[in-house]
């Protein structure tokens, strides 16, 4: 099996640790206890590795893949942390018909990584998002701030190339 | 009691029970696929549907409880469209490689869509390719055969109380796997396999070690010699059309035989011979003031479970090899010799009703011959198996009898493949031994039998108490354990086993599907062949056993003596949980 370890090593801090177990303590006898402790550790780490659902599952008595069937059902938990440069690639309709789908793809090649991840080296990550409001642009992708439009496959390699 | 119509006839049910349990009552079948008794009643599945009259829509007849006055039917035409429809998209993305699957015959979907007439290319789509987990020693997941009923999941977290599986991801994503993916060798996992028979398809299954066997027999310059564990006799007969609770013994040394095994022993032996350690080492640890609860090490699985969760209870454990392994040990060191030949020209094969026993095969710590006790060991669906393929018809057997001096065996061994049976075994002897070898003591303990998940009795021994517990299924084990800890209860001998109701619901046993289990309990009634083989024998205390008393004089000297300790005792390590 391929184990979906995040390929950036993990460099939480004491003080990091510190807040989760306080944020633990404070939910741990609720019901429905791990919802909101897994928002408030991501918003701690800012992505969920295993080290911190390790630490959760833990403190919680509960197993691991309790945890982690959890962080992958929400689309709103992230196992890797975003790179320095944070790729979207627009996936609504208008862009997808107008061929984000092969950007997309392309991108994935480039890079060697899936969607949701980053490259060992941390400098990018990709995510597919939703509309992002520039139809008239499609295809549309951003790179943190900057959105670039009317695409084709062969501009991923010159926009890869601004940020290398 | 309350009164409801199924299909247009009138009955009376009890109170509380849900359409499916009412039904039954009633003498009326309603399919199943995810249900599973207390264990796993989620609704999920949507096979077990029904019409409820006043009902908005169909309900699922597994959860929804009865009624005064309810109306129920259960094989109208929107019935039967719903749950056909049902089947047709579960197979729509099943790997359909039904004709050589490991679980045709047996498979509970397959099963449906015979019943339900089901065309198998209704529907076709996506079908993403997904990885097959073989990682752990024990069992192979293929997730393309996976239905995402959950009833692993349930097995694995509720049952045992283990959780290293689950749904990851959503949606037509959603696979059952371990956390980030990491394969089940990575993980907790003990190797119980009580995944593996909750299971309705060919998505989890054993490993399959048959062709090992076939070809060690092969081999004209070794000497294969074969042990069947207590419980395999119990449940083998269901794979061949007996009923649950049929002693097919006499038919399965035959078979045995037949196979081509040149010695055809029995664990009975061994189990004695565990016995003979551990009731000793359990006085020894009385008199002698060592750790106390003494806890029983005959289960594979829970042994890796004490090594993962509670390694504090390390030093509880006896010191005594399972007896799959005391009989490898005792085969390639006394039997060996006695044979006149090199322990590595003796092969020796393990039936067991045990997934585990395929992971403690290869533990540190159980080589007394400087090489593996057990070379080969398969399950009891294995063996049935192999019987098919070798063209043995089963049912026309004779009743043979094991050979010697390695195949004999008391009552006290037989009921090992019992919750409660090692403990009656190890209070058998350890009574007699303490009320000065009196053979008037008591042989029957039944307080410590049933099939109960956590059983206590105390026993005055000889002017003294000796306060027991047993516990079977590791969800019980836990909470026994947790108890100990905080200091709520105190015992001096516990028998721990893996499986619920022990042995005879193994891991590696025959696969009864959910519309037996949901109805019968399989524990009681393969137990129940147990018990009556131990009425039945002569020699009821293991150390009445001739061949055991013949083997210490000849080899071991007295039970915990120094070459005993060598030969039949091993050690333990606390592991990491999540490697």
């Amino acid at each position: 099996m391929a184990f979906k370890k995040s390929a950036v090593p993990f460099s939480g801090t004491p003080e990091q640790e510190e807040k989760l177990k306080a944020v633990i303590a404070e939910h741990k006898d609720d019901p429905g206890a791990l919802m909101p402790i897994l928002q408030k550790a991501q918003d701690i780490y800012g992505y969920l590795p295993i080290e911190v659902q390790t630490m959760i599952a833990d403190a919680m008595e509960i197993p691991l893949e309790k945890v982690y069937g959890v962080v992958t059902f929400y689309a709103q938990f992230s196992i890797n942390p975003k790179g320095q440069y944070k790729i979207s690639v627009c996936l609504g309709t208008a862009c997808y018909v107008k061929g984000s789908g092969d950007i997309f793809n392309k991108l994935q090649e480039r890079l060697g990584i899936g969607s949701g991840e980053i490259t060992p080296d941390g400098k990018f990550s990709l995510d597919a998002c939703r509309c992002i409001g520039a139809c008239g642009l499609a295809p549309v992708l951003t790179v943190n701030d900057d959105v670039y439009g009317r695409l084709t496959v062969d501009d991923v390699d010159k926009i890869l190339a601004k940020y290398n | 009691m309350v009164n409801i119509k199924i299909n247009g006839r009138d009955y009376s049910v009890p109170e509380g029970s849900t359409i499916l349990e009412a039904a039954r009552t009633a003498g009326i079948k309603i399919p199943t696929l995810c249900y599973l008794k207390d264990i796993n009643a989620i609704g999920a599945c949507r096979i077990c549907v029904v019409e409820v009259k006043g009902a908005r829509s169909l309900v699922a007849a597994c959860v929804y409880p009865v009624n005064e006055g309810m109306e129920v039917f259960t094989n109208t035409p929107k019935v039967i469209e719903s749950r056909k429809t049902t089947l047709e998209l579960i197979i729509s993305n099943h790997k359909r490689e039904c004709l050589s699957c490991k679980r045709s015959g047996t498979c509970e979907l397959q099963q449906l869509c015979y019943e339900y007439g089901i065309d198998e290319n209704m529907f076709s789509g996506e079908n993403p390719a997904v990885e097959i987990d073989d990682s752990a020693a024990h069992m192979v997941r293929d997730n393309s055969k996976c239905i995402l009923c959950r009833r692993c999941v349930a097995a694995c977290g509720v049952t045992q109380g283990i959780g290293v599986i689950g749904a990851n991801e959503r949606g037509f994503a959603t696979q059952i796997a371990s956390p980030f993916d990491m394969g089940l060798a990575d993980t907790a996992c003990v190797s119980c396999g009580q995944c593996i028979i909750a299971c309705p398809t060919g998505a989890l299954t054993e490993k399959d070690d048959t062709q090992k066997v076939l070809d060690a027999i092969a081999d004209p310059t070794k000497t294969v010699v074969v042990q069947p564990a207590p419980a395999v006799r119990a449940s083998l007969g269901e794979a061949f059309g007996y009923p649950v609770g049929t002693n097919v013994e006499g038919k399965m040394i035959a078979a045995l035989r037949r196979l081509g095994f040149d010695k055809v022993f029995d664990t009975n032996f061994s189990a004695d011979l565990t016995i003979m350690e551990e009731a000793h080492e359990f006085l020894d640890r009385v008199q002698n003031g060592g750790k106390l609860p003494m806890i029983t090490s005959c289960s594979p699985g829970w042994i890796r479970y004490c090594e993962n969760y509670f390694p504090d209870f390390i030093p509880n454990l006896s010191t005594c090899k399972s007896p799959q392994q005391m009989f490898g040990a005792v085969v390639k060191t006394y039997y060996a010799q006695k044979l006149g030949k090199n322990p590595e020209d003796v092969v020796s094969v393990s039936i067991m009703p045990c997934t585990a026993k395929k992971y403690e095969i290869n533990r540190k710590d159980q080589a007394a011959a400087g090489i593996p006790d057990v070379d080969i060991t398969i399950t009891t669906r294995e063996l049935a198996r192999l019987i098919e393929k070798e063209g043995i018809m089963f049912n026309e057997l004779p009743d043979e009898e094991p050979d010697s001096p390695l195949g004999a065996g008391t009552g006290a061994a037989v009921i090992f493949g019992a919750t409660g049976g090692v403990m009656e075994a190890a209070l058998r002897t350890a009574v007699w031994k303490l009320t000065g070898e009196n053979n008037d003591s008591p042989i029957d303990f039944k307080e410590v039998r049933g099939v109960e998940g956590i059983k206590e009795a105390t026993y005055n021994v000889g002017g003294k108490e000796v306060k027991v517990a047993v516990a079977s299924g590791l969800a019980n084990a836990k909470a026994l354990l947790k108890k100990i800890r905080a200091g709520e209860a105190s015992y001096d001998f516990i028998e721990i086993m893996a499986c619920p109701g022990g042995c005879v619901n193994g891991g590696g046993q025959i696969i009864q599907p959910a519309s037996v289990k949901n109805f019968i309990d399989i524990r009681a009634e393969r137990a129940k062949v147990l018990y009556d083989i131990d009425a039945a024998e002569t020699f009821r205390r293991s150390h009445e056993n001739p061949d055991i008393q013949a083997l210490y004089k000849e080899f071991f000297g007295e039970p915990n003596s120094h070459k005993a300790h060598e030969v039949l005792h091993t050690s333990y390590e606390a592991q990491d949980l999540y490697r």
